[in-house]
């Protein structure tokens, strides 16, 4: 074991200082030390983007990024859109379209998608699609899904 | 994940000092998306990452319609395509940069890690190839520059020496009158590794009736990416016309020695590499035209 390394961040808007050995990604900091499990580990590879965060403005694949690198770092997890009382517009526009089965992809698209409209408010179906294709969902087909952030723009 | 110790070094020296002390302990870490799966899934070990994402020659990204295009090997994807300037004077390279994987990890995604990486399939290395891209290495014993296409040696092994790491890429200025362009084909939309990927740049007389010159890279059709030197060369003083597009197709179609795997056989690689080739001269010849 090599020895843990002080790490700080914002995380949600809130100053989170965290400690953890450089092998640790990025999603296992927010999942197993700091009870942030909306990030989910599908492939762990990069492929399936279910553990998407927001990093510095950016879209990342957190299970490809080592907390270490989190260091300095603005990060936005599915816990810091909207909340049970309060929906964001994605997550109510996913409810009403019934674009989510089983769940598990959800925080992922959630995230993916509200990155897409902080950049382009209104995207075309076409770039919906493109900027969906590292999210895989084995439930529902897309369809729904990709309605549902159309549905959500300008809302958003 | 094995343990490992992390540095960020601030400058190239300290980072070849780093890199130099461990030899082939140490691995540079610009993106992760390809290293850290490959230590997660111990196909790699490293006792020392090396991340380069804090010294500033390795983020720089400027072009200049004198000296070219630097692009610093730690700039993401997203960085690249999202200068409208660099998009417009090199759609080549664009075409790559944006199919490298979905939006999170062109979001981390480096061209400079997509050629350390240095999969046959990498996608933006025939584009850099065609583009006489020079790959700026730091070491030990100073600087040097290599042409891209002499960096991959075999599949996932380059040119580095122990100590060595690459700093930035450097492309020319297009020169009047050309256009390149890139494309793979996969069975899917998109999300997917080539099946065969060809990169082409063309330089036009200035009726756009001849070709002045040409460089043609494959991928995924040899144990590196492959520039075939001679089918560009056998464009050059044509005319722009099928028969002279078909020749240098036939001589892509030649030089790829492809293997046979789970995305295609050695057969229909080869006949991809000779439709693939065709459309995308063509493709550049358009973009030459424009």
């Amino acid at each position: 074991m090599s020895k843990k390394v002080h790490v700080q961040t914002t995380i949600n808007g809130e100053a989170v200082d965290f400690l953890c050995e450089p092998r640790n990604s990025l999603l296992e900091v927010l999942r197993d030390d700091l009870d942030l499990t909306g990030a989910k580990e599908g492939c762990n590879n990069g492929n399936c983007g279910a553990c998407n965060v927001i990093m510095d403005g950016r879209l990342v694949n957190s299970c490809c990024v080592l907390g270490v690198e989190a260091d300095g770092c603005e990060i936005t997890t599915i816990e810091g859109i909207g909340s049970a009382a309060n929906l964001h517009p994605l997550q109510q526009k996913f409810l009403e379209h019934a674009a989510l089965q089983c769940g598990i992809c959800t925080p992922g698209f959630i995230v993916s998608a509200k990155a897409l409209l902080d950049e382009n408010p209104n995207p075309t179906e076409d770039e919906v699609r493109y900027w969906l294709a590292g999210n895989l969902c084995r439930c529902t087909g897309y369809d729904k899904i990709v309605r549902a952030v159309l549905d959500a723009r300008n809302g958003a | 994940m094995h343990a490992f110790d992390y540095a960020t070094p601030e400058s190239v020296a300290d980072a070849v000092v780093m890199l130099s002390d461990h030899g082939k302990n140490a691995c540079v870490l610009a993106g992760g998306t390809d290293l850290i799966v490959q230590l997660r899934e111990h196909r790699r070990r490293t006792d020392l990452v090396v991340d380069v994402k804090k010294i500033a020659e390795l983020n720089a990204l400027s072009c200049d319609a004198s000296t070219g295009l630097t692009i610093g090997a730690a700039v993401p994807c997203y960085r690249i395509y999202g200068d409208a300037e660099i998009a417009a004077a090199y759609p080549g390279l664009m075409d790559a940069a944006r199919l490298v994987g979905g939006t999170g990890i062109q979001g981390r995604a480096s061209l400079g890690g997509n050629l350390c990486n240095a999969s046959p399939a990498g996608d933006t290395i025939p584009p850099m190839i065609v583009l006489s891209g020079q790959a700026e290495i730091a070491g030990p014993n100073g600087t040097r520059k290599v042409a891209v296409e002499d960096f991959c040696t075999a599949p996932g092994r380059t040119l580095l020496g122990d100590g060595e790491f690459l700093v930035s890429l450097h492309f020319p200025a297009p020169a009047p009158n050309s256009g390149a362009f890139y494309r793979r084909f996969i069975p899917r939309n998109e999300m997917d590794i080539a099946v065969v990927g060809v990169g082409a740049s063309v330089v036009l007389s200035e009726d756009k009736s001849t070709f002045v010159s040409a460089r043609i890279a494959v991928g995924a059709v040899a144990p590196t990416p492959l520039f075939v030197r001679e089918a560009g060369d056998a464009l050059a003083g044509q005319p722009v016309s099928d028969e002279s597009i078909r020749r240098a197709a036939d001589l892509a179609r030649e030089a790829a020695r492809p293997i046979s795997d789970m995305r295609g056989t050695a057969e229909y690689r080869k006949h991809l590499t000779s439709v693939l080739t065709r459309r995308v001269v063509e493709g550049a010849v358009q973009r030459a035209k424009e």
